[in-house]
């Protein structure tokens, strides 16, 4: 694996070292009355790690994402990224994939792909290197010169992440990315990320309704609890980092969704506003 | 053939259809060459009285004014968009306003702006002002509104400016919007200045046309009308064919 | 609680924009003022003066027949430019081919100065009444076919198979269906085509008419009776605005139902 446009050199860094954590944020959204969305939130991620969060919907998963990411500043506690603290910008290394269709309509695909590197600077011979490859790796390359909206849903999920792992991210956010997908193409898009977490070896947070895709993907799991979101539980997979859909079949896969549907059933109860259930 | 083609030749056959159906009740007497001059004729007569050169300077006049109020509606009208979109306070006041303002007849100013400023251009460049600028404001509005938020959260994932989001992001996103804007404010220019020349001009495309019906010149009447339609039908084709052009990448193939 | 929390925040917005909406209207009249200042009596009337003169001119019998006549002739327009609208957007609308040939065409007629038309209606219908009418329904009649004619295109096709699925009748899938699917809409295009209608049938009075309240402007330009002109002008502009306030009103009623 030398030289593949998607790492950077020297990624290959023993683990587990600390590479984003969350100690006492909370978010509290301004207002009468304010709303208490996330947190407190404790939480470390180590590096190279493939961590999944799951929880009930309005749990605060995005709120979360946002605050990792530097898109919004936490209302209380530390937020760092190798090292560094996080306040209310993105910082360099990090990149995100959204729930909602994030593909620029007047741009190609590869012109998508193409338009965090050109806004770097980056050299155009580099940046042809680097788009080709991330247009193949996501299998786009009959459509590198199609527009967004001659794409199906998931083409147009998968040019997002072609244009955020272009940037070689060394921590991948995704909210919801596959939220819009039907389940066959949502397993194999599943499977498509793990080929990409092992090729770039980076660090991977994934936030996420479905309990199988967290299952599955996931070293570890986290599972929130009804607003405010805290974590409730905390579940190692113990796959092994080479994997993919098939472990749906596993005996263990079964056992590990139930647990964490255990924990996810009364807590998406309160969040539907329920109780009688 | 597809269906696209069906619609273009229909629509081509509807237009031809209509022109001939008019020529034809000319020609046969049913309307009388009086009242209606036959579509033939009124293109000889454009011809003509365009030829002729006499009304060369109206023509100027006119489409200078046009150009003045237009340039100065979209300048000012972006402007202004975004100063309300940035300024939600603000825009809550003038929301009534900017609701109504096209119920409002406008050309019922002219009067006091004729005595305002004279009977120069002025007047009728604040017209066509007032009729173009509102509308590209309120496109500007739609189209900064209509910025999906996850494109801005893109911005700052790529760590943009203020400057670069503006052009690479918001703009681009606003595009359809903007366009829009663009096309109206050049129709309700045209619209209302023409009737200001109609109503209390001396100068300019829409007073030769008042004039010539006033003295019973028919076939002046008729050639400059045809113009006029003509011109503003091929500005707004030109316009829509440009705009298709520019987003036709961003509609369903 | 939250409800006894939010109240006096609700209010307070209210107020503060009560008093913003206030300000305006204020600064508006001072520019007025200042127009009136600065080119005296011979271009404008202050907007004291003018609201003076216009309280006078609402008593008096004369201007009354004015309004008489400007409103039977706006109510035979938006009636023919309603019916004639509605009815060939529902028609355009629900024969797709018919709408993708014409939609076009009618938006290029929406496009050009249709005062340039005026000599071939008085040439047509002659002075009076029926050619303010004409002149009416020429400007409204097009927004109200193009409003109904996107609201039909526009419907979610699921609505069509479900009043099928359900076995209605053409004529009950109109009735229960489409009609009230598309009401918002067209309601949207009726105040649309009101402000128009109305726009054409006051500059048909400005030429076409001895009566009217164009007539009124018109006559007030030429016999540089600033007081009268500026004091119609305002009425106008103030019922104008009050109608389509209260249609406003109406339309987001309508349109918050569902």
């Amino acid at each position: 694996m030398d030289a593949l446009p998607l790492s950077e050199p020297g990624a290959n860094l023993p683990a587990p070292t600390v590479h984003a954590s969350l100690r006492g944020v909370t978010r509290i959204y301004p207002g009468s009355p304010p709303v208490h969305a996330l947190g407190p939130i404790d939480l470390d991620l180590a590096k190279g790690e493939f961590f999944a969060v799951i929880g009930p919907s309005g749990c605060g998963k995005s709120t979360l994402l946002d605050v990792l990411a530097g898109l919004s500043a936490a209302s209380d506690g530390q937020v760092t990224f190798e090292g560094k603290p996080v306040a209310g910008n993105v910082p360099e290394g990090v990149g995100v994939v959204f729930q909602e269709d994030a593909s620029f309509p007047w741009l190609s695909v590869s012109d998508n792909v193409a338009f965090g590197l050109r806004r770097a600077g980056v050299d155009p011979a580099e940046i042809k290197r680097r788009v080709d490859y991330a247009v193949g790796f996501m299998g786009l390359r009959d459509f590198a010169r199609a527009f967004p909206m001659q794409l199906s849903g998931g083409m147009r999920q998968r040019v997002c992440i072609a244009r955020t792992l272009v940037m070689q991210p060394r921590l991948i956010l995704l909210d919801e990315p596959f939220g819009a997908l039907d389940q066959q193409t949502r397993l194999l898009m599943g499977d498509e990320l793990l080929r990409l977490w092992r090729e770039t070896q980076a660090t991977v947070l994934l936030i996420t309704h479905a309990l199988d895709e967290a299952a599955m993907l996931s070293d570890r799991v986290g599972a929130m609890s009804a607003r405010p979101g805290r974590f409730v539980d905390l579940v190692e997979t113990g796959w092994p980092r080479d994997r993919d859909s098939t472990l749906v079949a596993e005996a263990g896969f079964g056992a590990l969704t139930a647990r964490l549907w255990s924990h996810l059933r009364a807590e998406s109860i309160k969040a539907i506003g329920g109780g009688r259930a | 053939m597809n269906y696209g083609r069906k619609v273009l030749l229909a629509r081509f056959a509807l237009i031809v259809g209509a022109i001939a159906l008019l020529e034809l009740l000319c020609r046969t007497g049913v309307i009388n060459p009086l009242t209606l001059l036959a579509p033939s004729a009124m293109a000889a007569a454009m011809v003509q009285v365009i030829a002729s050169g006499q009304v060369t300077s109206d023509i100027i006049r006119t489409f200078s004014t046009v150009a003045i109020a237009f340039a100065a509606s979209v300048v000012v009208g972006i402007a202004a968009g975004a100063l309300l979109h940035a300024i939600p306070r603000l825009r809550r006041a003038m929301d009534p306003l900017l609701a109504s303002y096209y119920a409002m007849p406008f050309f019922v100013f002219y009067p006091v702006l004729v005595a305002f400023f004279g009977l120069n251009a002025m007047p009728l460049i604040a017209i066509g002002f007032a009729a173009a600028m509102v509308a590209m404001l309120i496109s500007t509005l739609n189209g900064l509104d209509r910025v999906p938020p996850v494109m801005l959260k893109v911005a700052r994932m790529h760590r943009l400016g203020r400057l670069r989001t503006l052009f690479l992001v918001v703009v681009p996103a606003a595009a359809p919007s903007l366009m829009t804007g663009t096309k109206l404010a050049l129709a309700y220019a045209f619209i209302s200045i023409i009737a200001g020349e109609f109503i209390l001009s001396g100068k300019g495309l829409g007073y030769q046309i008042a004039y010539a019906y006033n003295s019973f010149d028919n076939r002046t009447m008729y050639g400059l009308m045809l113009f006029v339609l003509l011109v503003v039908t091929v500005m707004n084709s030109l316009l829509h064919v440009w705009e298709q052009r520019l987003l036709r990448r961003r509609s369903r193939a | 609680m939250s409800a006894t929390v939010a109240a006096p925040a609700r209010v307070r917005r209210t107020t503060r924009r009560n008093f913003d909406q206030l300000l305006i209207v204020l600064v508006l009249l001072a520019c007025w003022q200042g127009a009136y200042e600065y080119a005296g009596s011979v271009a404008v009337t202050s907007p004291a003066g003018t609201v003076a003169y216009a309280a006078s001119m609402l008593g008096q019998m004369w201007f009354w027949g004015d309004v008489g006549a400007t409103a039977i002739a706006f109510a035979y327009s938006l009636l023919i430019a309603s019916v004639l609208g509605v009815a060939l957007g529902l028609a355009l609308g629900l024969w797709r081919f018919a709408a993708d040939v014409t939609e076009p065409v009618l938006a290029a007629l929406y496009t050009i100065p249709k005062v340039t038309l005026y000599p071939v209606i008085l040439l047509l219908f002659g002075l009076g009444l029926s050619a303010k009418v004409a002149f009416g329904v020429i400007h409204g009649v097009i927004p109200i076919t193009l409003f109904t004619l996107s609201a039909v295109k526009g419907l979610p096709p699921v609505l069509l198979r479900t009043a099928r699925a359900m076995r209605l009748s053409p004529v009950q899938t109109i009735l229960w269906v489409l009609t009230p699917a598309v009401l918002p809409e067209i309601f949207t295009g009726l105040r649309v085509g009101f402000s128009l209608t109305l726009l054409g049938v006051l500059i048909g009075e400005m030429f076409a008419s001895q009566r009217g309240l164009g007539f009124l402007i018109i006559n007030g330009i030429n016999l540089h009776n600033v007081p009268l002109t500026t004091a119609v002008v305002l009425v106008i502009v103030l019922a104008a605005i009050g109608a389509n306030v209260a249609l406003l009103a109406a339309d987001r009623h309508l349109r918050r139902q569902r």
